[in-house]
């Protein structure tokens, strides 16, 4: 058995350094289909902080009665809560604070300053901020609760209706994203696949004769597909390591220019942070691609 | 020891290349089976192997019956059946010792134990100072001997020989008959494929006649006559 494996690997060598020219092309194509796949990836992360981030944009608020207590309040946040398993965030937001932020964020403005002081009192609610799933359905379930549940007395207003339009078009751009990325992902893996075989079909077909005179003196099956297999998987092990090599450098080139488009998502620490799943991926891809590859092929001949 | 039994192997659509094939080759035996180009001589070859299986007609190896082999006992077959051919079958990316080592390594040899049979055998044929060289380096007479030396290695109970001197000169054609009379003589059983008249006329051994498919004459002590 250990014999076996040796001459095996040793076949797979001799095979790999006596057809320089077929290695390389093999490798080069290994090389060019996991960057592929890896870009899906790079794509996958930028998607996913974009949708996240449009998500986090989207809010509903729940106005509350002047008089509600923070109690009250408090409470109908716990009841949400349970209720509700995809609320990502909801924060309570009581009439002097919403007065701090308004006041904040119009310092600059004299008109609403001066508004706010003929105004006198405060004139501010206290509210409940939620942000979910960004799905509108949960919003609208969220909405129906609190109209229809027993703190509906305290509710003044909830601003779903007014910003349903828009929940419903970011809900519909992301889903779109991350459909688009589930498709083209799919089509660039076949095509990855496809073009791999293909190149791996191309070096195998050179030793077609060999392998039927291996059959011939009585080589079993596993004896003359082992150093394929063999082979692949040193196919696919040089391609990964490439690879990762080129990612990194990409992930570090490309960084800040991405973060130009995207403020907040830097693309070498998100490699850096998913660096295990890269290896996984590539490792998965270059050393199953190459060796499935390589026994598909070597099948088809084996038959005699 | 190998049996053909109302053999008839058709190609489709129609063309029968071998009809009614019957014969015997015992153990030891120098066989010379001739006919012209076409006559289904190398059909014969495959269906030893078990590369074919007979439209109709059954082939047997000690007594098993090809047809009803699995994979793995006709692998088990082919290796003790050595095979020389008119296109060598040589591996191309191995040298002149992985070519005649492989034959061992098939068969789970030691790595001490292919090294000295290897040696010997590369000695025995003159290929010794070239081991380390491509076939494609080799001359077409050494081409040849080295396909003699991989047939030889693992001391074969049958040795097939499918023209091996289709593309020799007298001289090497002398050399590789010695080398197969010596090898029958040592005990393995030699079946010779061949349309060499002169090769045929002087092994004076037993010679079955092909004509179209058919066997048209088996003699102990047969001539080439067609």
């Amino acid at each position: 058995m250990f014999t076996n494996i040796s001459r095996t690997i040793k076949f797979a060598f001799n095979n790999f350094s006596r057809n320089k020219g077929i290695s390389i092309a093999t490798i080069f194509v290994l090389v060019v289909a996991i960057m592929l796949v890896t870009s899906l990836f790079f794509f996958r992360g930028i998607t996913n902080y974009l949708t996240t981030e449009l998500k986090n944009k989207i809010d509903i608020t729940a106005y509350f009665i002047e008089n509600a207590s923070e109690e009250d309040i408090l409470n109908v946040k716990e009841e949400l809560l349970k209720i509700s398993p995809n609320i990502k965030s909801i924060e309570y937001i009581s009439k002097e604070k919403a007065y701090a932020i308004f006041s904040e964020k119009y310092q600059d403005s004299e008109v609403l300053q001066r508004a706010l002081l003929e105004v006198g009192d405060n004139p501010f609610l206290p509210s409940l901020n939620i942000i979910t799933n960004g799905d509108p359905a949960e919003y609208q379930e969220i909405s129906n609760t609190l109209e229809t549940s027993v703190f509906s007395s305290l509710i003044h207003k909830i601003d779903f209706y007014q910003k349903k339009d828009t929940i419903e078009k970011v809900y519909s751009i992301t889903s779109n994203i991350n459909r688009f990325g589930i498709i083209a992902g799919i089509i660039l893996i076949i095509i990855s696949i496809l073009v791999v075989l293909n190149t791996v079909k191309l070096a195998i077909d050179s030793s077609k004769d060999e392998i039927s005179t291996m059959k011939i003196v009585g080589a079993s099956d596993w004896f003359v597909r082992g150093p394929f297999i063999a082979e692949g998987i040193i196919y696919g092990l040089i391609a990964f390591l490439f690879c990762i090599l080129f990612s990194g450098i990409f992930a570090y080139l490309f960084s800040a220019k991405v973060s130009v488009i995207l403020p907040g998502f830097n693309m070498f620490n998100y490699f850096l942070n998913n660096f295990w799943l890269f290896v996984l991926i590539q490792l998965i891809f270059g050393v199953g691609v190459g060796v499935v590859s390589s026994l598909v092929v070597v099948k088809k001949y084996l038959d005699i | 020891m190998i049996k053909f039994e109302k053999v008839t192997k058709i190609y489709p659509p129609n063309n029968a290349v071998l009809q009614d094939v019957s014969f015997e080759i015992e153990e030891g035996e120098f066989v010379s089976v001739v006919g012209k180009s076409g006559a289904g001589k190398t059909t014969l070859t495959r269906m030893i192997l078990g590369l074919e299986e007979p439209s109709y007609g059954e082939v047997f190896f000690n007594g098993k019956n090809l047809r009803n082999l699995n994979s793995s006992e006709i692998q088990s077959i082919r290796r003790k059946i050595s095979g020389i051919y008119q296109d060598y079958k040589l591996f191309p990316a191995k040298t002149v010792y992985e070519n005649v080592a492989y034959i061992l390594e098939v068969e789970g040899k030691s790595y001490n134990l292919i090294k000295d049979e290897v040696s010997k055998v590369l000695e025995l044929i003159g290929l010794s100072d070239k081991k380390e060289n491509f076939p494609k380096e080799l001359s077409g007479g050494e081409q040849q001997r080295l396909a003699i030396a991989r047939a030889l290695v693992n001391h074969p109970k049958i040795i097939i020989a499918d023209e091996p001197t289709g593309n020799l000169d007298p001289y090497n054609t002398y050399e590789v008959m010695f080398l197969l009379e010596k090898i029958n003589k040592a005990g393995a059983t030699v079946i010779l494929l061949t349309h060499d008249r002169e090769v045929v006329n002087k092994l004076d051994k037993r010679v079955i006649t092909l004509v179209n498919g058919r066997i048209i004459r088996d003699e102990k002590k047969g001539k080439f006559i067609i």
